[in-house]
């Protein structure tokens, strides 16, 4: 009856084929079938974020979605976004200002962050908040992550692409 | 946790979903969105035998006006919701309802028929169906029948769909002149579940309201179409009567204990939310002041 199920998806600009099973869930494929492990898990449903990749283009749940469920799908990591230099002056600015400690929620936090900046190029500190109101961060406190995602919008406004 | 083993099937159309549905009953289950079925499955709260994943049938997608209807196909994102010119412009109380509604991540897959077939008693959208007056569209192995908002939800994660049915539609009859409505809900965070929330439709001429339907939700085991409303109806409101229709809500509330509040800060919250609809749809700020009694 469960038996694996053939699974054909681009994961960071690559593709993919793959029989899985189809408990297996996008987090665990991605970490433990690929060994992208900078997807993380936390809590395996829905209410961390630790686990946010982007599914064509739009982010989403990892832990909540099926591998199979991806058949045909895009899907880009903090590998992915980290490789392309999409996201290298935000990452620069989490480390500048110390929003990250154990990092455990950081990968989520950057793919939220820059669907965020993605959307609204100059979001205010309130609306920073409300987009990253379903990620945990447990050690930061999340001052310094507003401030850092601030200031990328700041710098990115500056510098026109 | 992870999700116990199960099979599964990519429906082909809403006719082979059925099909799925008619043999395999109530050991199946529908997965649209997944964002309230993989929680309860990676807990292990639930563990189907087979999964019909409908997610990819673009037959129940789309948001269309026809004949005075808004028909809103169950595979509607959150954020197609939040997005689309003909919600904004027809049925903006869903659209002001759904910025409510869990988180982005979350509400670029969950759906409004999953939200309506999970019928979780503190979720946004099926008090804004009720309050809407809304009929929901469900399709079985005899065909399609129709169910008034009012008469879907039966209790906590309960509706009026049997095993081998499809929430395949909402349809929302369009608001006319002198329309107006109103959405306010207590969280802790934004985002969350509500601990007491309201979505309210009215009609107000000179003044007074000629229709108000108060949608209120986690106050019981399922969203309340308020009768206390019925006191507020074709009356010049004043402090007075509007503190009789708060206590008949107080006496129409059946509201949980939980960690999140008691039963007796939901009822005073209710009031609360009463009170702040009435002032703001009448545009009658002093209405809602001195609301702790
Ligand atoms: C962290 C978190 C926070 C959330 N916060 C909120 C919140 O504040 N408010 C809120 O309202 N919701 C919230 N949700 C739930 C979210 O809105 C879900 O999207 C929604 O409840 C279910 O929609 P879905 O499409 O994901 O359905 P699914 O999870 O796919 O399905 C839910 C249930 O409905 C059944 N079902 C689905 N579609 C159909 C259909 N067409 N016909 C018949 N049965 C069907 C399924 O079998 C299942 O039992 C939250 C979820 C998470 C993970
Ligand atoms: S692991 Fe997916 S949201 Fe927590
Ligand atoms: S840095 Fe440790 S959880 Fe956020």
């Amino acid at each position: 009856m469960s038996a694996p199920v053939s699974v054909s998806l681009l994961v960071n600009g690559e593709p993919i084929d793959a029989f899985v099973l189809p408990r297996i869930n996008l987090a665990d494929f991605l970490r433990e079938n690929l060994k992208l492990t900078g997807t993380h898990v936390g809590c395996e449903h829905g209410v961390c974020g630790a686990c946010t990749v982007r599914i064509d283009g739009e982010v989403v749940r990892s832990c909540l979605m099926l591998t199979v469920q991806a058949h045909g799908a895009s899907v880009e990591t903090i590998e992915g976004i980290s490789d392309s230099g999409e996201i290298a002056d935000l990452q620069a600015a989490f480390r500048e200002r110390n929003a990250l400690q154990c990092g455990y929620c950081t990968p989520g936090m950057l793919m939220t962050a820059q669907d965020l900046l993605k959307h609204s190029p100059a979001p205010d500190r309130q609306a920073i908040r409300e987009h990253l109101s379903g990620n945990y961060c447990r050690c930061t406190g999340y001052q310094a992550i507003v401030d850092a995602v601030e200031a990328t919008a700041r710098m990115r406004a500056e510098r026109p692409a | 946790m992870k999700a116990a083993a199960f099979a599964y099937a990519r429906a082909t159309s809403v006719v082979n979903a059925l099909e799925l549905l008619a043999v395999h009953g109530d050991k199946a289950k529908v997965l649209s969105g997944g964002q309230s079925l993989m929680p309860a499955m990676n807990l292990r709260l639930l563990s189907p035998e087979i999964v019909v994943d409908i997610g990819g049938l673009a037959e129940l997608r789309g948001i269309a006006m026809r004949g005075g209807v808004l028909v809103v196909g169950a595979l509607t994102r959150h954020v197609d919701l939040l997005r689309s010119p003909e919600i904004a412009l027809h049925a903006p109380l869903l659209r002001d309802a759904v910025s409510h509604v869990a988180h982005p991540a979350i509400r670029n897959r969950g759906t409004i028929g999953g939200s309506l077939a999970h019928a979780d008693p503190a979720s946004e959208l099926p008090a804004c169906v009720v309050a809407l007056d809304a009929t929901i569209v469900a399709r079985g192995p005899t065909g399609e029948r129709r169910i008034a908002a009012t008469k879907f939800f039966k209790g906590i994660f309960e509706t009026a769909l049997s095993s081998d049915e499809l929430l395949v539609a909402i349809e929302v009859p369009v608001t006319g002149q002198g329309s107006t409505f109103f959405f306010q809900e207590y969280a802790r965070r934004h985002g969350d579940y509500a601990v007491v929330g309201l979505a309210a439709l009215a009609v107000v001429a000179a003044g007074r309201f000629s229709d108000l339907r108060l949608g209120f939700f986690a106050v019981g085991d399922r969203p309340l179409l308020a009768a206390a409303a019925g006191k507020l109806v074709n009356a010049c409101v004043n402090r007075g009567l509007l503190a009789e229709a708060a206590a008949a809500l107080t006496n129409e509330l059946d509201p949980p204990e939980d960690q999140q509040a008691t039963a007796a800060m939901r009822r005073h919250l209710a009031t609360v939310l009463l009170r702040r609809c009435v002032a703001d749809l009448l545009a009658r700020p002093e209405l809602a002041t001195g609301v702790t009694k």
